[in-house]
């Protein structure tokens, strides 16, 4: 579905890596901040093109695709939520499918299941950003990258600076969507557990490459080189330290 | 407006008493001849109203033989033939001559023992203050010093009025009066005898256009030989010393010298007030509204290529560090006088703020709100309408709002050529020293600067997007 094929990009200081992402799969690129793993999503994008390598979608070089169009095709959850101020969170939702000129009846059709899936009041659609609360402003977000129904969607650490609970609430009203979804999805964190919780398999970032690639088994069970079991014991360790 | 003054003849005067009373004469006989005339007060100096003739953007003004000879048309044979073949006719004298001469106090002129323009140069000490004009003018102050080998470096350049309230009041000791002030003798200052007849002779003249209606020019030539100088020293002295207007002054004369009628138009306070507002309303949008027009569109090209951006930010920004004095003047010879180049160097100054302040506010948009713009497949034109604009719209409006309130200010300035608004009785004020008057141009102005920083507050509201206002 997705595929990078020795990408690099300097600015970024990403790579050269090769990932590749299987139509259905949820995918978890964990790493520390600065790892590079929002490079990687505007990669995937065409925000970013490589110095090297190519990015392909459907098995087409993105390069030749018209970027809008492949836009459309995928969601993007930019890290923060990244909701425009001066529209309402109804507005924000809605804003391409209106620019597309979707008729009234099928726009509000799609709200209706979105607030479902995505367990929104519908209450919070009139708030402007500014008065929503962290979690809800990632709901919304998140409702605007499924707007159009997108065979793919990437989130950049939706759940980043959400409180414990929010967190929590948020986690599971997640993996519920995506299972109800079947979307292929690419999902950054920094968060083992998270990683974990979400993903069918993880793809560990470090300085810009790829250091581990497999299950969460696969990775906790054979590190494949000392910053592996480190970042994996370095986040486990409070948890067995209460033990 | 602008329009509307094409069709009728136009009478300039100069920025000083005299001429805008001999003008007003002329306005008032053609007028009374059923010519339908304005008279477009003190546009500013010699060169300005001479141009401004040449370009047919006046069809008259008061002028003096010697400022033709010396400093308008310098060159040999008959002046008014040389005149004629500008397409300009001279009058003949219209009675008197108003020289230039240096003038002092009496009393400090009989202390130091100065009697003649000679004695001048053995007293270095004395400190001179002139008119500008006379400062720059080929036959004025350099040439009066090379003539008489006067000494004297430290020397400043004010209003020609201004210059001879500083005579009176003692902060400089010697200035260039002209021979019909009405301040020598309410002043009791004296005239320095020329006695190398540095100074040629000034008669009063009438110009105008060669194409000016037959009935128009008849109607000017009855001032031909009319005014004497004592005449004339009378009349600058009510105006400048007893406030009469200029048109009762000129009129009175015209009912006793030629028994004509004049057509004063005497405009009440309000009138006056209102005709300048309309003015200065007219300079202040026309000029704010090109610069929206220009400004938003670069200010835009300025984010997007932040290197050009820089280079342009840098124009703009030297326009700005343009006195604006010079800036008008030096937009006479592209535009003419009037509130055409006031518009454009009014223009010129809005740029700044708006170009900085777009380009700012649309530079200002967090990168994660530009990604998920871009990431959700809108065309770069909609994204630049539905969303960056609207954020940056605070920016944007508040530097729209700077511009308007440096107009509305800098328009005053409008009045030095020839532009009207409320500069011009600031203008006049500052001529005849009449407070009132300069309140009558500074109040408004100041009203009008708080009631478009007012304006903006309430646009603000309308336009600014409610969810920015949180
Ligand atoms: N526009 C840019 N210009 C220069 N360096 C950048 C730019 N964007 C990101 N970087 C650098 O690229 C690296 C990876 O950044 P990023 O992909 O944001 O990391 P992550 O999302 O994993 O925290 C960091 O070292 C960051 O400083
Ligand atoms: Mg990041």
């Amino acid at each position: 579905m997705l595929e990078l094929e020795g990408v690099a990009h300097r600015f970024g200081r990403l790579g050269p890596l090769d990932l590749r992402v299987a139509e259905g799969e949820t995918l978890a690129v964990l790493g520390p901040s600065g790892a590079g793993k929002t490079t990687l999503l505007r990669l995937l994008l065409g925000l970013l093109a490589p110095d090297r390598g190519v990015v392909r979608f459907r098995g087409e070089d993105v390069r030749a695709l018209e970027p809008a169009a492949l836009r459309r095709r995928i969601g993007y959850v930019v890290q923060g939520g990244g909701l425009f101020p001066h529209l309402t969170a109804g507005q924000n939702v809605t804003l391409v499918a209106r620019w597309l000129r979707w008729p009234e009846q099928r726009i509000a059709r799609r709200l209706d299941e979105l607030l479902h899936l995505a367990r929104l009041p519908e209450v919070a659609l009139q708030q402007y950003p500014a008065q929503l609360s962290g979690g809800q402003a990632q709901r919304v977000g998140l409702l605007r990258a499924l707007m159009l129904d997108p065979e793919v969607l990437l989130l950049d650490e939706p759940l980043g600076a959400l409180d414990p609970v929010t967190r929590f609430d948020l986690q599971g009203d997640l993996r519920t969507a995506f299972e109800q979804l079947r979307k292929t999805v690419v999902l950054v964190t920094h968060d083992l557990g998270e990683a974990a919780f979400f993903a069918h398999r993880i793809a560990l970032l470090h300085e810009g490459r790829i250091a581990q690639e497999g299950t969460f088994e696969e990775l906790a069970r054979a590190p494949a080189d000392p910053y592996v079991a480190r970042f994996i014991h370095a986040q486990r360790a409070p948890l067995e330290r209460l033990r | 407006m602008i329009l509307a003054l094409l069709a009728v003849v136009q009478i300039g005067s100069k920025a000083f008493t005299e001429s805008v009373i001999v003008a007003e004469m002329a306005a008032q006989l053609a007028r009374s001849a059923g010519v339908e005339t304005v008279h477009r007060r003190e546009l500013g100096g010699s060169r300005i109203l001479w141009e401004a003739l040449l370009r047919r953007e006046i069809d008259s003004y008061p002028e003096y033989t010697g400022t033709l000879a010396q400093e308008l048309l310098p060159g040999r044979g008959d002046l008014r033939e040389r005149v004629a073949a500008k397409g300009v006719v001279m009058s003949r004298s219209l009675g008197f001559s108003d020289s230039y001469a240096i003038g002092m106090q009496r009393r400090t002129a009989e202390r130091l023992g100065i009697r003649t323009l000679e004695d001048l140069a053995r007293h270095p000490e004395v400190r001179l203050g002139f008119s500008n004009e006379f400062m720059d003018r080929k036959d004025g102050w350099p040439a009066l010093r090379a003539a008489y080998r006067l000494p004297q470096r430290n020397v400043r350049g004010l209003e020609h009025d201004v210059a001879v309230r500083a005579l009176a009041g003692g902060a400089i000791d010697a200035t260039d009066l002209y021979t019909t002030d009405a301040e020598i003798a309410a002043y009791d200052l004296v005239a320095l005898e020329d006695v190398r007849r540095f100074f040629p002779d000034y008669e009063a003249v009438l110009l105008w256009r060669n194409d000016l209606p037959a009935d128009a020019a008849a109607a000017l030539r009855r001032l031909e030989g009319r005014i004497s100088a004592r005449e004339m020293i009378e009349m600058n002295a009510r105006v400048k010393l007893r406030r009469e207007p200029e048109a009762v002054v000129a009129a009175d004369f015209l009912a006793s010298a030629l028994g004509v009628r004049g057509a004063a138009r005497i405009e009440g306070r309000a009138r006056r007030i209102a005709a300048r507002t309309v003015e200065h309303l007219e300079l202040v949008a026309l000029s704010l509204a090109a610069a929206m027009i220009v400004a938003v569109p670069l200010g835009i090209a300025a984010a997007r290529r932040p290197r050009a951006g820089q280079l342009l930010l840098g124009v703009v920004g030297l326009v700005q560090t343009i006195p604006s004095l010079a800036l008008l003047v030096f937009m006479i010879p592209l535009l003419g006088i009037g509130a055409r180049p006031a518009i454009a160097a009014l223009f010129l100054y809005s740029l700044l703020p708006i170009v900085r302040n777009t380009a700012a506010g649309l530079s200002g948009i967090p990168p994660e709100i530009r990604d998920s713009a871009e990431a959700l497949g809108l065309p770069r034109l909609a994204r630049l309408r539905l969303i960056e604009l609207p954020i940056a719209s605070p920016s944007i409006l508040a530097g729209i709002q700077t511009a308007a309130v440096i107009d509305v200010g800098t328009a005053t300035l409008g009045a030095l050529i020839g532009a009207g608004g409320y500069g011009q009785p600031i203008l006049t004020g500052i001529r005849l020293a009449d407070l009132g008057l300069i309140l009558e141009g500074a109040v408004p102005a100041a009203v009008l600067a708080l009631l478009a920083q007012a304006l903006f507050e309430l646009l603000g509201r309308a336009v600014v997007p409610r969810g920015l206002r949180l």
